[in-house]
């Protein structure tokens, strides 16, 4: 049965301006802009671009201001902003071997070629707070060595494949165009293609907590995180009207490449294999997690065993997108007023039978009779 | 196509429409002031209009492996001809639209024999030298955090 509900519109209009004013807070301090949220919150701004699944750090540091700085609220914002924009085409594959550096470390290899290179990183600060920050300061200017890093770094994958003890990661035969899930629902079994494009937008807290997982025990693969490299590539496109690539900017991007245990099977002899993470931005922890559910995810492929959460395809692909988790879990605030007063009913009958049954143990009257009674 | 018009210049093209696309918007504003002063414009047309819409970012699995979409970029494009029938472009990331129409300027502009040396002189190279510069201080910072690991030898007794 639908029952008409109406009225709550002036409510809305009224929450609206509360939620405006809530955003502004005290109008004694001053008015906080996106270019300042790009450039200062920038981690943040990866974020939501890694998530939304659109690089644009001037509409994401908009939606974090709109959004009051909830990350899953801004990653919805511009979820749905991009389902307003024309598709133009796709890009070139980007080249991390020809990334432009600025942090390149190993945990695996100590003297790798190139060296251990540190970058901005949270790693070996005290995590003190910082009271001098309470005021503003003028910007430091970071020492710079005599010279720039090599032109191109190779990757630490290279460094162990020449001697087999590494998976090679070769494209497919044919180097075959990949499944968009912004164009095609997600469907199982999903190749690999797919699983990465999932796991790239997919919640960094799932992810971390789902990596975090295969740590613990469930589903251990021994991993090491082989080289985490972040700085800008190229974006390569080949525009319509020219039919050769030209270069239309940079992109910010954190590659993790993990190395795992493998025991080997009887095809494959002992080696390495790879998980790979590759996020939008500044994003170690994000693309440190993807590796590790990446590796976990193609224990089928490898002949593993599979017994852990993180390596069941149709749970973690299914559940790894938070604008459709929090949809989910928040559609629950819509009226369910008939729900709930049908559920309500129910119980009561159930209530009612129940107390006939007690009853008729006890010698009382029949059941139905007494819901009869209270019916009337 | 353009191109077949050209077949000698696709290269030097690409690199002028690289130097174009990866220019701060404010340094081509810049160049156009003194494009300007140094004579007359040609009269444009649009062909295409600017607009913003998405490119997908193509990624390789490992790196080196399968394709897969990492997720989409904002582009902003446009295209305008003059009218000796030359045809400009201009594909910018983002959604900065002045940039795309002054990178389609650009474009028409250096395909004219004429001004193609003074252009390529006045405007390109330094766009180059300038963004070269900036990686090399951005590179020489990161050099600044490399590691260098000594190994303590233990005193002999």
């Amino acid at each position: 049965m639908y029952v008409a509900v109406k009225g709550g519109e002036t409510a809305i209009l009224n929450s609206h301006e509360l939620l405006a004013a809530a955003r502004r807070g005290d109008e004694r301090v001053p008015e906080i802009t996106p270019a300042q949220i790009r450039q200062q919150l920038r981690l943040a701004v990866a974020r939501v671009m890694s998530e939304g699944s659109l690089y644009d750090e001037d509409l994401a540091a908009l939606a974090l201001k709109q959004a009051a700085g909830d990350q899953v609220e801004a990653i919805f914002l511009l979820r749905a902003y991009r389902t307003t924009l024309p598709r133009f085409g796709y890009s070139l594959p980007v080249d991390t071997s020809r990334m432009a550096l600025r942090r390149r470390i190993s945990a695996a290899f100590k003297d790798l070629p190139g060296g251990q290179v540190l970058g901005p990183t949270y790693d070996y600060t005290q995590r003190l707070l910082d009271f001098s920050l309470c005021e503003p300061s003028a910007s430091p200017l970071p020492p710079r060595a005599d010279e720039p890093l090599a032109e191109a770094m190779p990757r630490v994958s290279e460094l162990l494949g020449h001697e087999g003890l590494m998976e090679e990661e070769l494209p497919l035969p044919g180097d075959p165009a990949p499944v968009d899930l912004s164009r095609e629902p997600l469907s199982f079994p999903a190749d690999r293609a797919t699983r990465l494009q999932n796991l790239a937008r997919g919640d960094e807290g799932f992810l971390l907590a789902m990596g975090y997982s295969t740590q613990r025990g469930y589903a251990n693969s021994h991993p090491f995180a082989g080289e985490i490299r972040m700085g800008e590539v190229a974006l390569e496109i080949v525009p319509e009207e020219l039919g050769f690539a030209i270069t239309i900017g940079e992109i910010t991007l954190t590659e993790c490449q993990m190395i795992n245990q493998f025991a080997g099977s009887s095809t494959v002899p002992p080696q390495f294999t790879r998980g790979y993470g590759l996020a939008f931005g500044e994003a170690e922890r994000k693309s440190m997690a993807m590796a590790l559910v990446d590796r976990a995810l193609r224990a089928a492929e490898l002949g593993e065993e599979t017994t852990a959460p993180a390596q069941q395809p149709e749970f973690v692909l299914s559940h790894s997108d938070n604008v459709e988790a929090s949809g989910f879990v928040q559609h629950l605030k819509l009226p369910h007023y008939v729900d709930f007063q049908s559920e309500l009913e129910l119980l009561r009958k159930m209530r009612n039978r129940h107390e006939g049954r007690m009853k008729v143990g006890a010698g009382g009257t029949a059941p139905t009779e007494v819901a009869a009674e209270e019916n009337a | 196509m353009n191109m077949n018009d050209n077949p000698g210049h696709p290269v030097e093209r690409q690199h002028w429409l690289t130097a174009l696309a990866m220019a701060p918007c404010a340094a081509l504003e810049q160049a156009l002031e003194q494009t300007r002063s140094a004579g007359e414009l040609p009269t444009l047309i649009w062909l295409r209009l600017p607009q913003t819409g998405l490119f997908m970012v193509r990624a390789r699995a490992g790196g080196s492996g399968a394709q897969f979409n990492l997720g989409e970029a904002s582009v902003t494009r446009c295209a305008v001809q003059d009218e000796v029938g030359r045809i400009g472009i201009g594909y910018v990331r983002g959604g900065n639209v002045r940039h795309a129409e002054l990178m389609a300027l650009f474009d028409l502009l250096l395909q004219d024999e004429v001004r193609r040396a003074d252009l390529l002189g006045a405007v390109i190279t330094p766009l180059n030298e300038r963004r070269q510069a900036a990686r090399e201080a951005a590179s020489r910072e990161a050099a600044a955090t490399r590691v260098n690991f000594y190994t303590l030898a233990r005193e002999v007794e």
